[in-house]
């Protein structure tokens, strides 16, 4: 399968911390991959990266077809970052305001949208009136209008409730299938849950990101094989330690 | 009882008369505390006027203090136009550039550090005793609090933002007027609010220093004629012109920062 992403020997240094060398990674054309790891291995991180929002101190990443990364790649940042002094819709086409694009026709195609997230009758509204779950589906809105054929998603359920997460992942899997999603999380569960691959980062240098396939098609119900039988062997990789990468290391 | 019957009861609110009636309840009775001090004490009205006496002075010269007033009242709003413009201006620059920031912001602190009332005689002495002294020495009243009210607000938009801007693709210019600016606007109206309650003192003392009209002027002029009551009343002039102008201020700020209401309003619901 043609890569979308494809990371070859990266290294980056945040404020004098290292925090990956070497780090090679692939991205499948269509695939839902989720990046799982312990706090501070640089998951946030490796998103700006393929965002562009940083630089690697060297080493290379490369977009499907050499295609420029503008047009690649929408960011999804962990809070839903929603203007609170735009109406719903003008949060939806932010992206065309910012560019000074912004048309009747634009506005018709976020509120085709803001249908599609079930959301519509609240177009004139602000986003203080807003839950949770229905800012990050407007959030995912505002996704949708850019067209983009790379998704990068930071953590955009962990602050939801067990229920409307649960909504809202199967929500996002149907409007962004057929797209690449680079789906950062915390939670093992919601990564088995939702990807094609599991990339698990971690700790020590070099960096090392084992990848875990699944067979199955995503969006699996909670009682799925999958889950049970893939959560251990994931468990396992997380909770290798820098010192276990050490001595992996020194014994090779 | 059992635990589905364990309920949380909203926070009672004891206060069940508006806050602008404690206000002028206040207000009165200060009043009748100063009227029973000159009643009992016999102080000469030259050195402690009865508020009565202030109350009437004020009406009688009402055409003369509106007059002197608006002269005040005009140095005011040009020194508040003028520093909340070059305040907001200054901040812009120094959030953009590294070195207006090294240099600059220095070098503004430092100025703080010197009264702006002493310069009150050289601004009279190199802008006249018209209303051009007044009103830059409103304007360099207002200047620093609206500036490092517009610095903090910019410096601190969300960099979730700032990054989601720059991943839409958004020019540096589209991301400071359309994401900056009006994620500073709280803390730009908090400096516009400082400035408004501190602009009347800038104009004041200009006046005060060398002047031939304003609110300063006749207080002066009255002190001088042992006319303390329209003293009195040249300051109750004031403080009526000040209180407008603030209400005024933080109506139209409250306009502008209506997704906070809303968002008050819906935290309200919510409880």
């Amino acid at each position: 399968m043609r890569s979308a992403i494809t990371l070859e020997s990266v290294d980056l240094t945040h404020s004098q911390h290292r925090v990956f060398k070497d780090l090679s990674m692939n991205f499948e054309k269509g695939l839902w991959h989720s990046v799982l790891g312990r706090s501070g291995v640089g998951k946030t991180s490796l998103l700006r990266l393929i965002a562009g929002l940083q630089k690697p101190d060297a080493g290379e990443i490369r977009f499907d077809n050499n295609a420029s990364l503008k047009s690649q790649v929408a960011y999804v940042p962990q809070d839903d970052s929603l203007l609170p002094w735009l109406s719903i819709v003008d949060n939806v086409q932010l992206g065309p305001r910012l560019r000074g694009e912004a048309t009747s026709a634009t506005r018709e195609r976020a509120l085709k949208l803001l249908k599609d997230v079930g959301l519509r009758e609240w177009r004139d509204n602000l986003p203080a009136t807003l839950s949770g779950g229905m800012r990050q589906r407007v959030a995912l809105a505002r996704t949708l209008l850019e067209n983009p054929p790379v998704v990068l998603m930071d953590e955009p359920f962990s602050r939801l409730d067990a229920i409307t997460r649960h909504e809202l992942q199967g929500v996002a899997f149907e409007l962004l299938r057929g797209r690449t999603v680079i789906l950062v999380t915390h939670d093992p569960a919601e990564a088995l849950r939702l990807s094609h691959k599991v990339h698990v980062l971690q700790p020590g240098i070099p960096s090392r990101c084992p990848t875990l396939e699944l067979e199955s098609q995503p969006l699996r119900g909670i009682e799925s094989d999958v889950l049970m039988q893939q959560l251990p062997q994931l468990w396992r990789l997380l909770e290798v330690q820098d010192s276990d990468a050490i001595e992996a290391n020194s014994t090779s | 009882m059992n635990a589905t019957d364990v309920r949380i009861s909203k926070p009672v609110d004891t206060n069940t008369y508006p806050s602008w009636l404690s206000a002028i309840a206040a207000l009165v009775c200060m009043l009748i505390l100063w009227q029973v001090i000159v009643s009992i004490t016999q102080v000469p009205a030259f050195i402690l006027p009865a508020p009565l006496a202030v109350v009437t002075t004020f009406i009688s010269n009402f055409s003369l203090l509106a007059h002197h007033a608006s002269i005040t009242l005009m140095e005011i709003l040009f020194g508040l136009l003028l520093g909340t413009l070059l305040g907001v201006t200054s901040a812009i620059t120094l959030t953009l550039s590294t070195s207006a920031r090294r240099w600059v912001l220095p070098l503004l602190v430092v100025t703080q550090s010197l009264p702006v009332f002493a310069l009150a005689p050289l601004l009279t002495l190199w802008f006249g005793y018209g209303m051009g002294s007044k009103i830059v020495m409103a304007t360099l009243i207002i200047y620093f609090p609206v500036t490092v009210a517009t610095f903090d607000g910019l410096r601190h938009t969300s960099r979730a933002m700032i990054d989601l801007a720059r991943t839409l693709d958004a020019s540096p210019t589209a991301t400071l007027l359309q994401i900056r600016l009006p994620s500073a606007l709280p803390s730009i109206s908090s400096g516009i609010r400082v400035a408004t309650s501190v602009a009347p003192i800038g104009a004041v003392v200009g006046e005060w220093v060398g002047s031939s009209q304003g609110l300063g002027f006749v207080m002066l002029q009255a002190n001088g004629r042992m006319q303390t009551d329209l003293m009195f009343a040249a300051l109750l002039c004031l403080c009526l012109l000040a209180y407008t102008l603030y209400y005024l201020v933080n109506l139209m700020l409250d306009l502008a920062l209506y997704w906070q209401r809303d968002s008050l309003s819906a935290a309200r619901d919510i409880q």
